[in-house]
């Protein structure tokens, strides 16, 4: 046993730790690394330029011209002493030799790895309809800085592909500075993959209500563009057209794993699976000792949801996840902290504060449990096999901490007691999500305890 | 086992007697973080319970919902939002927000900043050259007071009026009818009308003549949830004036004398003011100004820790406790300014997390900043000071110091 602790010590001391995907996820485990104790030597590996920024604002602040799209780096939380090889893209890793390979042919050694390399805009899938003047993606700092400009150039129209919540926001900061915008959705309404047809009904009228030209229900055929390379017109599957200057594509995001495909690490379409502790699986789904995941790009089960592996783009999963992984990196086995928090997520749109807690697609029912639909403020609680899984909150967000405990706890779905602001009309609708049900098992799990340290999973057998 | 009724510990922190250190109290009380009493009300007193039970939406604050009603309870008046449930209270603590913080009035709180500064200073100007000073009667009172008063619109000079009402009615708060005179509970309702009464008379006025006070604001509110009721302006007003009125004078003193009391954290904030942000949360941590909600209800049946406390219950809330509870926080009763991840329970939490807590805040950083730059030695008369009584809004009544 002392050799293996010696061991720890020595690699806390002069051990080597690379980060690959220098954004949220990767500078706060570079800080929480630097917290835990770590004084080896750390190094940052990215493919932007600049220093890590928070993303959120861009589809909102910067797009309203109140925030510049260079104003949102990152907050230190304390000074991480890493050498920053910013601009220079990972390109493979060498897991016999334990060697990042980068753009340029440099090789990076490294005795423990996490990978947060994230997700990036899923691009318009026609390269030179892509290319044309006036369609943008939001991801980076570039994209909303474009947009930005784009937006306060005053176009006679903005068109949105995706009402998802990117598209959505920027659908509700066109409206609000008076734009002309026509959104276009495959499914049935705004914000149904990710919270259900009831919420994309109400998202539907938000939009509606406040002059958005919403379409549900059909896809983009075109972008085309006048003699200039310039975006004038969208054609549609239904066989009408748009007449847009500015296209903003919001079709979600691709997972940045193409660098590790001859890794032999298990990475897929959602990520890079990794268990609870945020160790990476290998292709044999064996989990690996010194490569870790955390952030949009790492995919780990959750025993709450039934051991499913999740992969999340929220901005706390990220942060929550690299802490998690920077302490297991720097301690023994028996030490190590499970990454149970439940996972939390926000947008704000139409004047509208929307919150969620749990995973909503994980569901089979949903009930509005507290407040009014029709003034926009309300809970909607998702409930999966009599037992609650999510809650969603528009405009009354304080009691999303309660539901929380509620999913932690396993509690019973419909919630059974009363409230003062329950509707009157209150009853359990399916939830119906655009994708096929998930499937069912019996056990669950409850979590227990509030900290890290602490937290862990209690069974449950009814 | 949270069934263990602790009667006795409860009684004994309600007992003036106690008053000046319930914190043992608290700590034996903690023992049963949900302890049932003898006429079926329960009291919380850890803090992972308390930080539960008000994120619940099962917990009312409407009296309303009380199986037995209380003896303190006024049953006519219109509730004040402190006292209403989604809706209603989202609705009216959104109209009253409007006027005062973000993010329709975000500056609001800080732009009083200068204001508050003058008042402070010419205050401690008054007491330069007195030896004996009462930090309650000669500042820590007539500084909140002055600044709630401009903000709500009501007359300075009008002062010694509503400052019987309101002792009248934070009297008549806990009253106990085994052990109170019935007079404390009748001088306590004669109080709210008086207090009804007069702020009826200052709104009357304002109707149809926009001002800045925020009286005059709420008289000609139009905004998307339209206009407040004479009756819900005004018992919105009350709300307001108590509580800007009494619990940031208990936080005034509170400061001094935990600062007196630690001498060495007095002298660390001479030397670096910026240490007034988290010295002032510690404060709210470890001398808070509200140590117990006395009541709430459970609207429906609530499931806490191994308990369920029926529907009907009343339950009392003590905050104070929970703000010392060593399963939260690290060494709990050690007054420690450098303390981080300090979550108190100062200002509560969930949907009545304290209106005004961001000016109280304020009102406290630059107080205590000044009275600690150009207070000369000041020394503590007596340890303890002498206390107000109620367990409730807990403070000296008197704070003796003597300088040179």
């Amino acid at each position: 046993m002392t050799s293996r602790v010696e061991a720890l010590q020595t690699f806390k001391r002069d051990g080597r730790i690379v980060i690959v995907g220098a954004s949220l996820a990767g500078l706060r485990a570079a800080e929480s690394l630097r917290d835990e104790g770590f004084t080896g030597s750390l190094t940052m590996i990215g493919d932007e330029t600049a220093e890590p920024y928070d993303r959120p604002p861009l589809s909102k602040q910067v797009l309203t011209g109140w925030v510049p799209a260079t104003g949102t780096t990152l907050p230190r939380r304390r000074d991480v002493d890493a050498q920053w090889l910013l601009g220079t893209p990972a390109t493979g890793l060498d897991l016999a030799d334990n060697v990042v390979r980068l753009a340029d042919g440099r090789e990076v050694p490294f005795d423990r790895m996490l990978i947060s390399t994230g997700v990036r805009a899923r691009p318009w899938p026609v390269a030179a309809e892509a290319a044309l003047t006036g369609v943008f993606v939001v991801r980076t700092r570039e994209d909303a800085e474009g947009l930005q400009q784009a937006i306060a150039a005053g176009p006679k129209r903005v068109l949105i592909i995706g009402a998802g919540f990117t598209g959505s926001e920027i659908a509700s900061i066109c409206r609000e500075r008076d734009i002309a915008v026509t959104v276009a959705e495959l499914g049935s309404g705004p914000l149904v993959g990710a919270l259900g047809a009831m919420i994309g009904e109400i998202a539907a009228d938000m939009q509606l209500a406040n002059g958005v030209d919403l379409r549900c229900g059909v896809k983009v055929t075109q972008l085309e563009g006048d003699a200039q390379g310039r975006f004038r017109r969208a054609h549609f599957s239904d066989g009408s057209t748009v007449d847009a200057d500015v296209a903003v594509v919001a079709l979600g995001g691709i997972r940045n794993t193409e660098w590790l495909r001859d890794s032999g690490l298990a990475i897929g379409p959602w990520g890079v699976a990794c268990d609870s502790g945020c160790r990476a699986f290998d292709l044999n789904g064996l989990v690996t000792d010194d490569i870790f995941v955390a952030g949009d790009v790492a995919r780990c089960p959750h025993p709450i949801y039934e051991y499913r592996f999740i992969s999340l783009e929220h901005w706390a999963n990220a942060v929550e996840q690299a802490e998690i992984a920077a302490h297991n990196m720097v301690n023994l086995q028996a030490d190590r902290w499970p990454h149970l928090a439940i996972p939390t997520f926000w947008s704000i749109q139409f004047g509208v504060n929307i919150k969620s807690v749990g995973v909503p697609t994980f569901a089979d029912e949903v009930i509005v449990a507290q407040g009014s639909v029709s003034e926009h403020r309300f809970v909607a609680a998702y409930g999966y096999k009599g037992r609650v899984t999510a809650a969603v909150t528009f405009n009354n967000a304080k009691w999303l901490d309660h539901y929380r405990k509620l999913i932690e706890a396993a509690a019973p779905f419909p919630p059974a007691q009363p409230t003062p602001d329950q509707p009157a009309d209150a009853k359990p609708m399916p939830v119906d999500f655009p994708g096929p049900l998930l499937l069912s098992q019996d056990a669950t799990v409850v979590v227990t305890g509030h900290d890290p340290s602490e937290r862990r999973v209690t069974a449950v057998r009814p | 086992m949270t069934m263990t009724q602790t009667p006795d510990t409860l009684h004994r922190i309600l007992d003036y007697a106690n008053r000046a250190d319930p914190y043992p109290l608290y700590a034996e009380l903690r023992k049963t973080p949900v302890a049932r009493q003898e006429d079926g009300s329960y009291v919380i007193s850890t803090y992972r319970e308390l930080t539960d039970i008000l994120h619940n939406p099962h917990l009312s604050s409407d009296i309303r919902n009380l199986a037995r009603p209380m003896a303190a309870a006024d049953g006519r008046a219109t509730p004040a939002f402190i006292n209403l449930d989604p809706p209603e209270h989202d609705r009216m603590r959104r109209m009253a927000m409007r006027h005062f913080g973000p993010p329709h009035t975000p500056g609001l709180v800080d732009g009083m900043r200068p204001d508050l500064t003058a008042i402070v200073s010419g205050l401690i100007d008054d007491l330069a050259d007195k030896t004996q000073i009462d930090i309650v009667d000669d500042f820590a009172y007539p500084f909140p007071v002055t600044v709630i008063c401009h903000l709500l619109g009501v007359p300075r000079e009008d002062e010694p009026r509503f400052h019987q009402w309101v002792n009248a009615i934070i009297d008549a708060i806990d009253y106990d009818a085994k052990t109170d005179p019935p007079e404390k509970l009748s001088n306590g309702e004669q109080a709210r009308k008086d207090i009804h009464a007069y702020l009826g008379g200052l709104l009357e006025p304002r109707h149809g003549k926009p001002g800045d006070d925020l009286l005059s604001r709420l008289a000609n509110e139009d905004g998307p949830d339209g206009r407040m009721t004479d009756e819900e302006i005004i018992s919105t007003a009350n709300l307001l004036l108590i509580a800007g009125h009494e619990t940031t004078v208990n936080l005034i003193t509170n400061g001094m004398l935990t600062l007196l009391r630690h001498p060495q954290h007095l002298q660390r904030l001479r030397n670096e003011p910026d240490l007034i942000v988290p010295l002032v949360e510690e404060l709210l941590r470890y001398e808070p100004p509200v140590h117990i909600i006395p009541w709430r209800a459970a609207y429906s049946d609530i499931a806490i820790a191994d308990t369920v406390i029926p529907k009907g219950s009343q339950i009392m809330l003590m905050l104070a406790s929970g703000s010392r509870d060593p399963d939260r926080f690290h060494d709990p009763d050690r007054f420690d300014p450098d303390r981080r991840d300090n979550q108190h329970l100062g200002f509560g939490s969930g949907i009545h997390l304290c209106f005004g807590g961001p000016l109280a805040r304020l009102e406290t950083q630059i107080a205590l900043t000044e009275l600690v730059r150009r207070l000369d030695k000041p020394r503590l008369v007596a340890d303890p000071p002498p206390y107000r009584p109620s367990p409730v809004l807990r403070g000296p009544i008197h704070l003796h110091v003597e300088q040179g």
